[in-house]
């Protein structure tokens, strides 16, 4: 049907929060540099079906999973996965922005730091590129050294969106990102986010229609812990077939 | 529960303005028949100055669905259906301007003596009047079979009017004196097709809004 490659091929995916089941044999697959929306009502498990994807779930005690995650053809579930290498090709952006309490440059280095890199002049060069990658290097690059928690809000969030390219992952979580900003901030987030899926590979929850069909390539509708539809975006907001879908992104539930 | 009040209360004005456009269409129609029938003036008169009157309703429904996509960002069913009204409308305009035409064609054959009396082009006007009838019953009760059927009639009107047209050439090949009238007979049945025509943009327009693609055939 397509030859674009799969990144995350998911299947029969089941996950409990002890008793309680939050995904039902969610099956999707996830296109290399693509941008995928994955929509529905609040508590249809959306955030926890993103979580599954670097295993964060993991963090949460009495997570249990079943069925099938595979990321480049390889079980992220598998007794051999290294998690702590996972997370870093697998990035996650936060609905409100975090920056860390501390310089921009100190929130950029981060996370390469952890990951062996010393040498000045290397950070230096990570930290210029990828704000510039963001959009942000003209705006900062003359307070490095001040606090990120001195920047506008739609700062601070591409400030989180370079601090998890500094590591050079493949993939870019983000859960609901720009629901905490203004429309012009969102809008630099949304061009931002055209520009990011040349190189990576998106994967964006959003209550935003109108966001899901601006920026994103194909869209996954789940409620209650399962996957209603998926398909192409322009098709899911002009055509769904789901009755279900239809209801949804027409605001007649949710 | 209404999730979406004025979302919906929108949709049901701008339906209800529709219907009556299409009312008055449908008037209309049978009108400026009736005028070239019968040789009513008056009534051809009439139908020509209330063009202006269907060119409004086109114009306030567009300027609704307008807003209604500018204010309610509609998407999926609603967007189709608003997306097709504004077409359809377009359509139910130009069916007036045809039926303007014909009106003229009564003022202008006024002082004629027909040769005949009417009965194909009244039978022709009947096809073309039932169809966009038809065709917007269709569109406002959802009713895809219908649409389908009504956009398969077409091929009838085709015909009558390759017939008709062909009968007209004919009279005024043979009979000079006759050429005036004839030619604008066969004017008058080439604005019918054209209406026919319009009533199967409806019909498509029907598909359109209930299964999102331009397929007709069945
Ligand atoms: N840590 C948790 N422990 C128990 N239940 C949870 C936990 N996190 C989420 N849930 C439940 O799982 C369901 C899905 O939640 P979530 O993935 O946050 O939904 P969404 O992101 O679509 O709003 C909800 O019913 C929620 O209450
Ligand atoms: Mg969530």
């Amino acid at each position: 049907m397509n030859n674009k490659k799969t990144k995350f091929e998911i299947k029969d995916l089941d996950l409990y929060y002890g008793d309680f089941q939050a995904l039902k044999k969610v099956g999707i697959d996830i296109y290399e540099r693509e941008i995928t929306a994955l929509i529905g009502p609040s508590g249809c498990g959306k955030s926890t079906f993103l979580r599954t994807l670097n295993r964060m779930n993991d963090l949460i005690p009495g997570t249990r999973i079943k069925g099938q995650v595979k990321f480049d053809n390889k079980d992220i579930y598998d007794k051999d996965t290294d998690v702590i290498g996972l997370r870093k090709k697998v990035g996650m952006v936060f609905q409100k922005p975090n920056p860390f309490p501390k310089s921009i440059y100190d929130n950029i280095t981060f996370g390469p730091r952890i990951h062996g890199i010393r040498e000045k002049n290397r950070l230096d060069e990570i930290t210029e590129s990828t704000l510039k990658e963001v959009g942000l290097w003209n705006e900062v690059k003359d307070r490095l050294n001040k606090s990120a928690l001195g920047l506008s809000g739609g700062q601070q969030q591409r400030l989180c969106i370079a601090r998890c390219l500094a590591v050079e992952p493949e993939v870019l979580l983000m859960d609901e990102p720009t629901s905490a900003l203004d429309p012009v901030a969102t809008s630099r987030i949304e061009a931002l986010l055209q520009d990011l899926a040349k190189k990576y590979t998106i994967v964006i929850v959003t209550h935003n229609m109108q966001q899901a069909g601006r920026v994103s390539g194909y869209t996954s509708f789940f409620l209650t812990g399962e996957i209603i539809e998926t398909g192409l975006t322009e098709k899911i907001f002009s055509v769904p077939e789901n009755k279900k879908t239809e209801e949804y992104i027409s605001g007649r539930f949710g | 529960m209404a999730t979406r009040p004025k979302m919906d209360e929108e949709l049901k004005e701008i339906n209800k303005k529709v219907i009556e456009m299409a009312a008055l269409i449908e008037e209309t129609i049978r009108s400026s028949i009736k005028s070239l029938k019968e040789k009513d003036v008056e009534l051809a008169r009439k139908i020509i100055d209330g063009d202006e009157k269907i060119d409004d309703m086109e114009d306030e429904i567009n300027s609704d669905c307008f807003k209604f996509l500018a204010t309610q960002s509609p998407l999926a069913g609603d967007l189709r259906y608003c997306i097709s009204i504004m077409k359809m409308i377009r359509d139910l305009e130009r069916i007036g301007d045809h039926c303007e035409d014909l009106a003229k064609y009564t003022l202008r054959l006024e002082s004629q003596e027909y040769y005949k009396e009417l009965i194909d082009i009244p039978r022709m006007a009947d096809m073309a009047a039932r169809m966009v009838s038809n065709a917007i019953r269709a569109f406002v009760e959802k009713d895809l079979r219908m649409a389908r059927k009504v956009w398969k009639s077409d091929e009838e009107v085709d015909e009558l009017f390759r017939y008709i047209y062909e009968e007209q050439l004919d009279i005024a090949e043979k009979n000079t004196e006759n050429a005036r009238t004839a030619i604008s007979f066969a004017f008058v049945a080439a604005h019918l097709e054209r209406i026919a025509d319009y009533a199967t943009n409806i019909c498509e327009e029907t598909v359109f809004s209930l299964e999102g693609r331009y397929r007709m055939a069945l």
